[in-house]
């Protein structure tokens, strides 16, 4: 435990606040870094996913594909784009983008298909355009998946970006691996903690923003127990309050 | 393909290394995941307590949590017992919720007539609601298998031994074909692994085989088959 009140001494220690390598520069790397490519993987994935859910055409590519990756060892992938386009940014970049893209395409179509039929119907026979259907109604449905899928592509592409400095990209990894090559494990479990921390705040983002972002209508209709009653009717004989609905 | 070919002794090594450090944590988190899904399925309050902590277990990034388990646990930085521990958690974190939503999807029709058969809780939560809930279960642990035989590899930044190493080295040593051959290396024993199970799968619960057109006209319902 002494090791822990160390590293928090690390983090608070004022030498480690400024300065090209002090936290505060880490950290708005770290942010930075991961910003974009949520912005960029978002541009790609979130209108492909809404044309293969609203289309329903290209599916089993896009499934197949969002579970493949799941394999892709992400470390492996960093590595040999770096290899192939030198130490920088760039390599980083792409790869993280590469395995974000996944978990919000699949996030983005999914929410169009969790949408019932009939409603889509019922839109199209009051009259409503393709355009208006999309955005009026399957965009506002399917938006608790499309969070849940930006929600993992997000914390995918903080744990990735701690990868990143390995390779020379910066952000908060640089103390971790700093640490390990001088021995210093305050340092390394400062910077760990650090990134536990972000991961935890961005899930906690992604929690407040479902619950601020997703109509109240969607949200009515679910059903918070998942286990599934059964189909006989409930009995009416003695006290019914002591028959279990 | 020269190095492949040359490295072919490494590349088993690694490939054994990397297979020592996968199977344990896979099947760990299948064998807690029943009961902490059982229970995660049986109380309304400890479903929400249980599911809300192992998923923000989940949202710890492998690296950090591979640095911080050493002084939980005790164990040295560069100890293969931090990547089994830490690769469980992230298991048992994504199967607790399958393993409770596949009981939960099991009708109470079918575990009230086990009861009244004479069934009790014990015997019926192993012959009844876990067969039933076999498939979903199999298809929840072939998503762990996969993505921990990937998460493996980061281990090797901290020098812990798997094919994760061919990827370290192929950088500091700037040999793609040796980070190709640990990507392909990767990917192909995950793929292995989920054969295995699925495999497995087949042979425990036999029926869930696809049905032949003739065995599935048998099977139809009986009023249906009536009016037909």
């Amino acid at each position: 435990m002494n090791l822990l009140v160390d590293a928090f001494a690390w983090i608070f220690d004022p030498a480690h606040q400024a300065g090209a390598n002090g936290i505060p520069t880490r950290l708005v790397q770290h942010l930075g870094i991961s910003l974009l490519v949520l912005l960029v993987a978002s541009a790609i994935a979130i209108p492909v996913g809404y044309l293969i859910g609203h289309t329903g055409k290209g599916r089993t590519l896009a499934v197949s594909l969002t579970g493949g990756f799941r394999s892709l060892p992400t470390l492996g992938l960093l590595i040999i784009l770096a290899l192939w386009l030198g130490v920088g940014l760039e390599a980083p970049l792409i790869a993280l983008i590469v395995l974000a893209v996944p978990p919000i395409l699949a996030g983005a179509y999914s929410g169009f298909e969790a949408v019932d039929r009939r409603t889509i119907d019922a839109a199209r026979a009051v009259g409503m355009t393709e355009w208006q259907i999309v955005s009026k109604v399957e965009v506002p449905l399917g938006l608790p998946l499309l969070i849940g899928g930006l929600r993992s592509g997000t914390l995918q592409i903080i744990a990735t970006a701690t990868l990143a400095d390995y390779v020379g990209a910066g952000g908060l990894g640089h103390f971790i691996f700093v640490g390990q090559k001088s021995n210093d494990y305050p340092q390394m479990l400062a910077g760990s903690l650090l990134v536990i921390a972000l991961a935890l705040l961005s899930e906690g983002i992604f929690a407040l923003l479902q619950k601020l972002v997703v109509p109240r209508g969607v949200v009515a209709n679910q059903s918070t127990d998942v286990r599934r009653p059964s189909s006989r009717r409930v009995a009416v004989v003695g006290f019914p309050t002591e028959e279990r609905k | 393909m020269n190095w492949v070919i040359e490295n072919l002794p490494l590349i088993g090594q690694r490939t054994l290394e990397h297979l020592a450090l996968s199977i344990p944590p896979i099947v760990l988190s299948f064998v807690l995941s029943v009961p902490i899904g059982w229970l995660a399925n049986r109380y309304r309050w400890s479903r929400g307590v249980l599911l809300t902590v192992l998923g923000l277990l989940y949202a710890i990034p492998s690296l950090p949590l591979f640095v911080v388990l050493p002084i939980i646990l005790g164990t040295g930085l560069r100890d293969s017992v931090n990547v089994i521990v830490a690769l469980t958690l992230y298991g048992i974190a994504l199967m607790v919720r399958t393993t409770a939503d596949a009981l939960g999807s099991v009708s109470s029709d079918v575990t009230q007539s086990a009861t009244a058969m004479g069934f009790s809780p014990w015997t019926r939560f192993w012959r009844v609601d876990l067969p039933l809930a076999g498939p979903v279960l199999l298809a929840g642990i072939r998503v762990v298998a996969v993505s921990t035989v990937s998460l493996v590899t980061v281990g090797a930044v901290l020098g812990i031994k798997s094919l994760g190493l061919l990827f370290t080295d192929g950088l500091q040593r700037n040999i793609v074909a040796e980070v190709a051959t640990g990507m392909v290396a990767t990917i192909a024993l995950a793929l292995v692994i989920d054969f295995a199970l699925v495999l497995a799968g087949r042979m425990l619960m036999p029926w869930t085989r696809t049905v032949s057109p003739k065995r599935e006209r048998r099977a139809l319902p009986v009023d249906e088959a009536v009016t037909a």
